[in-house]
């Protein structure tokens, strides 16, 4: 067993004293490697409550600087913080939340040529990035390294997210198929979004990473959960593999990963 | 030891308020195998009356309860 310090004890409590977590889970969420894509709106709940939960390795991966415009939902950045990399903006709240962890970070877009040598450490990967290339860059990569993911997406008023588990549950594509082309879904901030449904989604998807590392209760795998907050409104869909699916099928004929074209959001 | 059985473990938690007494008690449960006994010694009211329910609510078994000279309990906890 790993020695925890009065510290560490005192810290993890509410989680020790859960039936469900106890000693054994919080050590593996000490033990646990999560990257999180996307320092944004989903990012920023997901790296806080990560970095509480005590996830002992955390990376975080976003190539852009924080705008005034970001500051109504993503609360892992501050006013003071404008011009600064999110990423390393990120890194100094979870540390200031729990300076036990160690804090990973990577300015830089993920892409076909860097995204399987930057997430093949990690035991779990949350996606909340803000464009469908991204989110299906996302999918191949860890379908093929077997690495478990949260995908989560925001608009307007409206959340979804679902997990995968790469071999045992359908993957992003088995639903989604190919990306919708650039012009078709307004995929950036551009459309709005209601900045307390980041909240809402975000968490969702830091309580799958947690429920993945700690093994307890059942994932949103072969699940697509949306709501409509306007309504508040919750429901789930049951997905299935496709066994025609271009990466996890049978036969797949994704073998190798390509940047897809950019999805460009004019401002 | 208080009691007459035998414990593989002791923890004292003796001026422990809940719900620390429980994580610390945890924490000496999570070293033991299952079957293995420890013996925790709590303080009456609150600690007494909290930690053997939640402790059998985790299905471990309580074997023994007895108090003290001082006021405080001792009680025998075999390890789910
Ligand atoms: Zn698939």
């Amino acid at each position: 067993m790993m020695d925890f310090t009065e510290e560490q004890l005192e810290r993890y409590s509410r989680h020790i004293l859960l039936e469900e977590v106890g000693v054994e889970g919080q050590e593996k969420l000490l033990s646990a490697k999560v990257l999180i894509v996307g320092a944004g709106g989903l990012g920023a709940p997901v790296s806080l409550y990560l970095a509480a939960a005590g996830v002992g390795t955390i990376g975080i991966v976003d190539n852009d600087v924080v705008d005034l415009s970001n500051l109504q939902r993503q609360v892992v950045h501050f006013h003071k913080d404008i011009n600064v990399a999110k990423v390393e903006s990120a890194k100094e709240k979870m540390l200031a939340i729990n300076p036990d962890l160690v804090v990973k970070t990577y300015k830089k877009y993920l892409c076909a040529d860097n995204i399987r040598e930057i997430i093949k450490d990690y035991d779990f990967v949350v996606e909340g990035t803000d464009n469908f290339p991204a989110k299906f860059l996302i999918n191949d990569a860890c379908v093929m390294e077997g690495i478990p993911f949260s995908h989560g997406g925001i608009l307007r008023f409206d959340g979804q997210a679902m997990t995968v588990v790469p071999g045992e549950s359908s993957c992003y594509r088995c639903t989604f198929r190919n990306p919708p082309p650039p012009d078709a879904v307004p995929t950036c901030s551009q459309a709005g979004v209601l900045g307390a449904i980041a909240g809402m989604l975000g968490t969702i998807q830091a309580t799958e990473a947690l429920k993945y590392i700690i093994g307890v209760g059942d994932l949103l795998t072969d699940t697509l959960l949306s709501f409509d907050a306007k309504k508040m409104h919750f429901r789930k869909v049951k997905l299935q593999r496709q066994d025609d699916c271009p990466i996890c099928g049978k036969n797949p004929t994704i073998t190798e990963l390509v940047d897809a074209e950019q999805a460009v959001c004019s401002i | 030891m208080a009691q007459s059985r035998k414990s593989d473990a002791v923890r004292n938690c003796r001026g422990v308020g809940c719900p620390m007494n429980l994580v610390y008690t945890k924490v000496e449960l999570a070293k033991l195998e299952s079957g293995q006994v420890l013996e925790v010694i709590l303080d009456d009211g609150p600690p007494i009356n909290n930690v053997p329910g939640s402790l059998e609510r985790e299905k471990h078994i309580i074997l023994g309860k007895e108090q003290l000279a001082d006021g405080a309990w001792s009680i025998l906890v075999k390890k789910a």
